[in-house]
This record gives C-alpha cells, structure tokens and sequence, in this order.
C-alpha cells in the first residue's frame, strides 16, 4: 500500500511522472468558507453527545403525564411503570444506572453507522479529510475496510433495531393522547403541545429511518430485476424518495429527539408548563 | 472591458510555479476561455487541454480555485473576481505540463474490470427484453463523460496516493453500471472488496459534490456497491442462511 508518497508505483509506474506532493493540513486554494460546515457538524453532534448522555446519567424526570422521553423509551428496567419491573437488586448501588443506558446503545449505534453520519464525523471529528480538496493532517490512511471501521458494515443491523424502536415511539405517542384526570383517575382522551412534539419526533424519525440506504438495499435495491417485484419496487421508490433528503431527516429527527427530552424533562421539573390544545 | 487577474500553474512534471497574468474579460466569459485568450496572446506555450467547450467531452478539467471542475462550465460571474482566480492541474495525476495530467492511470484500472456478460436472448429474434424501470436505475451512470473530476477529489487518490489499491468513484460508477444491468451474469464483488478496495471510500460524498454530469455517485453507485458487498462478506445472518440453503439442496 502506498501512504502519503508523491511517487505511486505499480499501475502508475509505466509513465513514473511525479505526482503533486500532498498539502499539508487544513492547506487548500479554495476561497470560499469550507470549514463552516464541519464546524457546524462537530458542535451540533458535540452538543447532541454531551446533552444525551448527561440526560442518561439523571434517570429522573423522564416521564410527565402521559409523555414519555425518547431517551427512555422503553423503559424496560428500574422505573415505576417499567416493563420489566424494578431495578435489580443484583446491580450494585454504586453502579451509575438508568433506564436509558439499556436502550440508547440502539439508536446511538445507528446514527453512528449510518451512511451520511459517517462522511459528516469522518470530516468534522477527524479531518479525513476537513473538506473536499482541503490538506489532511495525516499521511496514512486504512478506511473502513481494516478494524475498527469495518464494523461500520453492522449498520443495517441497528436498522432493524431502529425499526423496532419506531414502533415503540409510535406506540408512546399514542399513549400521551390519554390523560388522566387526577379527579375521578379516568383516562381521557386529549392533545397537549407535549402530544405533538412527540408526534413530530416519531414523524421525523420515520423519515430518517425509513430513508435509510441499507433499508433501500434491503428493500429492492439488492435486486437487477426489481420490476418483477411489484411491492418491493414501490417500496424501493418511496425509500429512494425520503433518502435523497437523507441529511435533512437525520438533522432534524436528531435536534427534535433531543428537544422532546427536554420538553418531558422541563415539563416534570415544573419550569414548563404544558399547554392542552384540548 | 474589465481585467481580472489569473494565477495559473506553469511548470513541468510537477516542478513549476503560479505565473500571474492579466486578461480582459467580458460577459459571458467562462475560465477556458480566459485561460485560451492568455493562451493566444500572452504565453503562447501554456500547455491546456481541451475540445468541446460545452461540458461533455471531460477534457478541460481542472482546479479552479482550488476545486475541481471543468474549465469551459465554470462562468467567470460564478467565481470572486475581486482576487486572482487560480488555475491548476488535478492533483491526483501526474502532472505533464502546465494544465495537463496523465490521466491514462484511468485507462488501465478500467482494462481491469470484469466486461459486460449478458445473459443468453431471451426472445425469439436473438436480442433481449428489460424493464425500463430497471434500466432506469443504471442509465445515470452512463451519463459520465470521463472527466475524472470524481477520482481527483477524492482523498483516498489525493492525498493518500493509493492509486494501487483503490480503483476511485469513477469506477465504482462504472462498475456498478455492470453489475446492476438486468441483463449482466458476472460476479464483481471479491474484486469490488478485494482488488478495488471499496472499503477504502469513506463516504464524503466530494465525487457526488464536483460532478459536473450531476451523477450522484455515493448514493446511488457506491453505497448500494458497499451493502452488496456487506451481503456477500460481512453479514453472519446471510452466510448463515446461504450454509442451510446449500445443505438443504
């Protein structure tokens, strides 16, 4: 393998005319403003990283009325209304816990493994490279087909995973269109500004996954002759559709999670309060 | 009539400089023809490539202000002409002279890739019948016009010089063409991940960013490239199910 030499070899060498030698890092001629958009990646999944983890680390006012956080839905251990009861006692006190570390390995997994994620963090988290046509810092270079980053290929692994929390989201939302009347304790039928928020959340996520490009391979793409598949081509169609805005989907289904967070969180601290529509 | 200062790159096998000229340029103008009118009345030997002038024969390509692009598509009112306006070679060839490349790299990588295998006619006058839905998909990548924008860009032939290794988007392009013909029979993927290293892209999506044919080439011709190649080599649950299909024959 070559690495960072000006001079390639091999298939090159039947004319060996010298190639131009590589910028250094950040060196380029471009004019514009090209460090704008890494610059904008690396603080908006900076902030999304930083903020969803401490919100995992609370384990506390996740849920008010019917609204349910994404980060800790399900919430499969340790809450009162948790599917699985509460938190083990074989899990040591002094072990940080929440109900959200058993489920956000999901959803992070598939963000981290996703195609357009991965071209973002490549370029805003380790310069390779900062921008097109722009020096990188390093001369060596592996790609994703030597370890760790060939593991990036378990992406459509954590689609399945991510369709399964689709589902759930789904399920949530339905459930915050019924609040108990703290009166009689009867459950009636209503729609809060929290109800569409997370309405939203699971409607941008949608398109994010369903976007996704191996659900797009999964679903007909794998196939020369797809048009002797009826399902599978409108199928295919309709992924193709929501994965030509692929970026768009992943940038706003990420901002709105992590404000139905906050929305929950600021609605159960009671620093906000949440409208009914009716 | 205005001036505007261009900055081109003079030299020989790589060995060279920027040499400032000043031209008059008029409404209209794209950077072929400043870099031609330079040409004919200021350095009559600046070596520059070029034919058709209407962006299809992929000849005059080059760096315009540090990205690549093809001279005779790039208007002059598309660029900052308050400051010099820098031309050089693409970066990821051999540098001949002035503003031309060695590009026949290009030639040999694609010499390597399995050919078209049509299956046998499936209609009776000896010819075939498709889908147009299914030749839809690849006629995108037909429209490429070999201006090889795609593989100077891209950092694995740029920067990291593994021209050895790594076939570049073009083919990729080219070889997803033949493999998701309805009509082909051969089987490019060992090749895809082992010869053309396919693992090597990182997605930047730079090749889909410069194409001036509009080919979205990471999407619709690397990834889907990448997940066929997931399928045959890197998912358990499929080579799982193809040892029980094997033994169920």
């Amino acid at each position: 393998m070559q690495k960072g030499r000006n001079r390639a070899p091999g298939i090159m060498t039947s004319k060996s005319y010298s190639l131009t030698p590589r910028r250094s890092f950040g060196e380029t001629l471009r004019k514009e403003a090209w460090w704008i958009y890494p610059i904008f990646v690396f603080l908006g999944f900076s902030a999304f990283i930083v903020y969803s983890t401490w919100a995992a680390f609370q384990a506390e006012h996740y849920r008010f009325g019917p609204y349910l956080s994404p980060f800790y839905s399900p919430e499969l251990l340790g809450g009162e209304h948790a599917w699985f009861g509460a938190k083990p006692a074989w899990i040591p006190d002094w072990l940080p816990f929440s109900p959200a570390f058993l489920i956000l390995w999901a959803p992070a997994g598939f963000r981290l493994t996703c195609y357009y994620y991965r071209g973002a963090y490549y370029k805003a988290f380790w310069a390779d490279p900062p921008s097109c046509a722009v020096g990188e810092p390093r001369s060596n270079y592996r790609g994703e087909r030597k370890f760790p980053l060939i593991l990036q290929n378990v992406h459509r692994y954590f689609l399945y995973l991510a369709l399964i929390f689709l589902i759930i989201l789904a399920y949530d939302v339905w459930e915050a269109l019924w609040f108990v009347d703290p009166a009689t304790g009867q459950k009636t039928f209503g729609i809060g500004v929290g109800t569409l928020i997370l309405a939203l959340n699971v409607f941008l996520l949608g398109g994010y996954t369903l976007g996704c490009h191996s659900l797009r391979h999964l679903i007909g793409g794998r196939l020369d002759e797809i048009s002797k598949f009826r399902l599978r081509w409108d199928g295919y169609r309709c992924v193709t559709c929501l994965n030509n805005r692929h970026m768009i989907w992943a940038w706003c289904s990420l901002f709105v999670v992590g404000f139905s967070d906050i929305y929950v969180r600021m609605c159960s601290m009671g620093l906000w309060t949440d409208w009914r529509i009716f | 009539m205005k001036k505007a200062k261009f900055k081109i790159w003079r030299g020989e096998r790589g060995e060279g400089d920027f040499v400032e000229y000043d031209t008059n340029i008029s409404e209209g103008m794209v950077v072929l023809d400043a870099v031609l009118q330079i040409q004919a009345e200021q350095a009559n030997d600046l070596a520059c490539r070029w034919n058709c002038k209407a962006g299809k024969c992929g000849s005059c390509s080059a760096e315009i202000n540090g990205m690549p692009k093809l001279m005779c598509m790039t208007r002059l009112n598309s660029l900052p002409m308050d400051e010099p306006v820098t031309v050089e070679p693409m970066r990821a060839f051999p540098s001949i002279r002035d503003l031309t490349t060695d590009v026949s790299w290009n030639y040999r990588v694609k010499e390597k890739i399995k050919p078209f295998a049509p299956r046998e006619p499936d209609a009776e006058d000896g010819t075939w019948r498709m889908d147009q839905k299914d030749v839809d998909r690849v006629q995108e990548f037909r429209k490429c016009i070999e201006c090889f924008l795609c593989q100077d860009v891209c950092h694995v032939l740029r920067d990291h010089h593994q021209h050895d290794d790594f076939i570049g988007p073009r083919f990729l392009v080219y070889t997803a063409a033949l493999e998701m013909h309805p009509l082909d029979t051969e089987d490019r993927l060992e090749a895809l991940k082992d010869e053309a290293n396919i693992g090597l892209c990182n997605i930047t999506k730079c090749c889909t960013k410069v194409c001036p044919e509009h080919i979205t080439i990471t999407d619709n011709a690397i990834i889907p490239l990448k997940e066929r190649v997931v399928d045959e080599y890197y998912d358990p649950v499929r080579k799982l199910l193809k040892i029980f299909r094997k033994k169920g024959k």
